[in-house]
């Protein structure tokens, strides 16, 4: 029988499996950044370890800079402390570094793939759970806690126990309008917020293939909304595409040699997964998170669930609080949900392909009065080749805010938050309560979801504006 | 870490599903470089509520957490491990964990026992009857215990991770014994370094 694309990539990878304990794989790429790094820098210090490849580690700040003009010094000491720790650290160690402003800085999983350090086949860990987004080029890429960085960083390897395999099928074409956000806001519906654990999932079918890589990345990313540490996609010309002329890749026919070893990256025709999820792309419909986890989903077009609609007297109670936090009424039409703040950005949908989309529906039109929308992009590379297509005048003409590169309010680690009870209209992956400040609610929707929602400082679709 | 053989202190039942670690520890508390103090974060926003359990008198002083299924999914921040071990916490048991919460917990000596819903249920029930109850849990017998009312229940490690925490053993130390393996995987690899790519300062060349 055939393997599965994870399986090639697993079994290139194997440097001892020795019985009864889990199998040590080498890591070819360890990204880093500043929140869950300085405690594995300090573990290294203490034990007198050094970091094994530091040709093999690459560094950037993105979780908890402000994206406030670069001109701006940190305010939040403990923010700064550690943006500087992060620099000490790379610089004791030989590692390169983009520290807050530098060129190439922006959040680690766009930067990775826009750079070609991302490739086919390689194995790729960071210490933040999205880096499952890295998997859309055909690579196993996983999130890992701050102790297996410091084991990653002394040792270039990982103790793993080997995942299942899930194929996630999506059939037949998205209908217009349906983003890759909705795809996977779907997949995450159909496998709940524990489904995917254990697995890797592998996206195809004619919807995913479909999909620019900025779109894979998009599905990929929200493989842990599943449960999955890992979402991967099969290489193809896309896939290369992409990559070629990027600076970590070689020119000429040493690239074409690349490619062609890239393209066996796929599973085998006759290769089978210990489990399948198949859905319908005709199905599709641009969708919103109403709750208070990213599996809590529902049509743009319906009305906010009702507790009763649940057999399950668990489900039942985890709605109702959901619904409590979230300040909504069952039935409510999620059209007529007023919204606050408007975020388009994070490692689900910053690059320069959302905010095209984004601005799109954007374009000569205005934010409604009392919303705040702020567009955060991905990367300093996004940010400058979006300000060569003009695509900041759009957002400023229009009355959002263009910003610098950084996680930003996905997270609210830095100064761009909600206030308590104010609600969002969020590109980024995860609702759970207080993730973008302290009693925010917030609800996840595609790029051009959140711009039409800024326009009608409600929730709506692009074609309620006449885009 | 510590070895961890037999742990043995009340319980608090959390009764919620699907508490990812940003409600076990809030992203304002992720600025910090240190790897002590996260207690005082945990499950911060909850705690304001008098009414939340770990404000309930009658569990001051719990080692051992009783969740919902899905505890620990979400955010990879191993700093919800730390958080509930600063706080006091040696075990959780919920019918279900996210994955690298999971793994986290291993590296740093908290104990994850997984038991299914039904039991977790009746182990809540024992615990609300009375609070005082002294819960067990054996990491060498892999078992948990209410040795007070005689219940009993068997729950799965897997071996390795038993032995780490029996023993204590840094993870670490245990690969680099096999420092010759990784060294001849690494002269066959073919995988792409960032060597010439970035100049000293990080500029693309």
């Amino acid at each position: 029988m055939g393997r599965t694309l994870f399986e090639k990539i697993w079994q290139e990878h194997v440097v001892a499996s020795p019985a009864g304990e889990p199998t040590l794989i080498y890591i070819d790429l360890h990204l880093v950044h500043e929140v869950t790094s300085p405690q594995a820098f300090d573990g290294l210090r203490l034990n007198g370890r050094t970091v094994r490849r530091p040709d093999r580690t690459l560094a950037t700040a993105d979780h908890n800079v402000p994206t406030d003009p670069i001109s701006t010094p940190v305010k939040d000491p403990v923010s700064r402390r550690q943006l500087e720790a992060l620099e000490e650290n790379c610089h004791e160690f030989g590692i390169t570094v983009f520290p807050r402003g530098h060129e190439n800085q922006g959040i680690v999983h766009v930067i990775g793939p826009e750079l070609g350090v991302t490739q086919p086949g390689m194995t790729i860990v960071c210490g933040d759970s999205h880096t499952s987004t890295h998997g859309a080029f055909g690579s196993l890429a996983f999130g890992i806690g701050t102790s297996e960085v410091e084991h990653v960083l002394a040792t270039q390897t990982l103790p793993q126990q080997k995942a299942k395999t899930m194929a996630v099928t999506v059939n037949g074409k998205a209908p217009a309008g349906v983003s890759a956000k909705d795809i996977v806001l779907a997949i995450v519906a159909r496998l709940g917020t524990g489904g995917g654990a254990g697995y890797v999932l592998e996206y195809r079918g004619e919807a995913i293939t479909d999909l620019s890589m900025e779109g894979r990345m998009t599905v990929c990313n929200m493989s842990i909304e599943a449960g999955a540490r890992a979402g991967l996609v099969a290489v193809d010309e896309a896939t290369i595409d992409y990559l070629r002329g990027r600076p970590g890749v070689p020119e000429g026919e040493e690239f074409e040699r690349l490619a062609e070893r890239w393209r066996s990256y796929v599973s085998d025709d006759d290769a089978g997964f210990d489990a399948e999820l198949v859905i319908d792309a005709s199905e599709l419909v641009p969708f919103i998170t109403w709750g208070t986890n990213p599996a809590q989903v529902v049509a743009l077009s319906g009305v906010v669930p009702s507790p009763d609609e649940f057999d399950d007297p668990d489900e039942r109670d985890a709605t109702q609080r959901s619904l409590a936090y979230m300040g909504l009424t069952p039935g409510t039409p999620v059209r007529d949900i007023p919204v606050d703040v408007v975020f388009i950005g994070s490692c689900t949908n910053s690059r320069i392909e959302d905010l095209r989309a984004a601005a799109k529906v954007a374009r000569g039109r205005s934010v409604a009065v009392g919303v705040r929308a702020l567009v955060v992009p991905g990367s300093h590379r996004v940010k400058r080749q979006a300000e060569e297509e003009g695509i900041d005048k759009v957002f400023l003409a229009a009355g959002f805010e263009w910003r610098e590169p950084g996680c930003s309010m996905c997270l609210g680690m830095n100064p761009d938050q909600l206030k308590p009870g104010e609600r969002s209209a969020s590109t980024s992956n995860r609702n759970f309560e207080g993730r973008q400040g302290r009693g925010g609610r917030t609800h996840l929707v595609s790029p051009v979801v959140a711009a039409a929602s800024a326009i009608k400082g409600r929730f709506a679709s692009p074609s309620e504006v006449g885009a | 870490m510590k070895p961890v053989r037999v742990l043995e202190g009340r319980a608090v039942p959390l009764e919620r599903s699907d508490v990812d670690t940003d409600q076990i520890i809030p992203s304002d508390w992720l600025k910090r470089v240190e790897r002590t103090g996260f207690g005082r974060g945990l499950f911060s926003e909850w705690r304001d509520d008098p009414s939340f359990v770990l404000n309930d008198q009658s569990y001051v002083g719990a080692s051992i957490l009783i969740a919902g299924p899905r505890f620990g999914t979400g955010s990879s921040r191993e700093h919800a491990v730390w958080a509930l071990m600063d706080f006091g916490f040696a075990a959780i048991i919920a019918p279900s964990f996210g994955d690298i919460f999971r793994n986290n917990s291993s590296k740093q000596g908290l104990v994850i026992v997984q038991l299914p819903q039904g039991d977790v249920d009746e182990l809540t029930k024992l615990v609300k009857e009375d609070p005082t109850r002294l819960v067990v849990v054996d990491v060498d017998h892999l078992r948990v215990e209410v040795p007070q009312t005689g219940w009993q229940r068997s729950f799965v490690l897997d071996p390795m991770t038993r032995e780490r925490l029996l023993n204590g053993w840094d993870d670490i130390g245990l690969t680099m014994r096999r420092e010759s393996a990784i060294t001849t995987y690494e002269a066959t690899s073919h995988a792409p370094t960032l060597t010439g790519v970035f100049d000293a300062d990080g500029h693309t060349r």
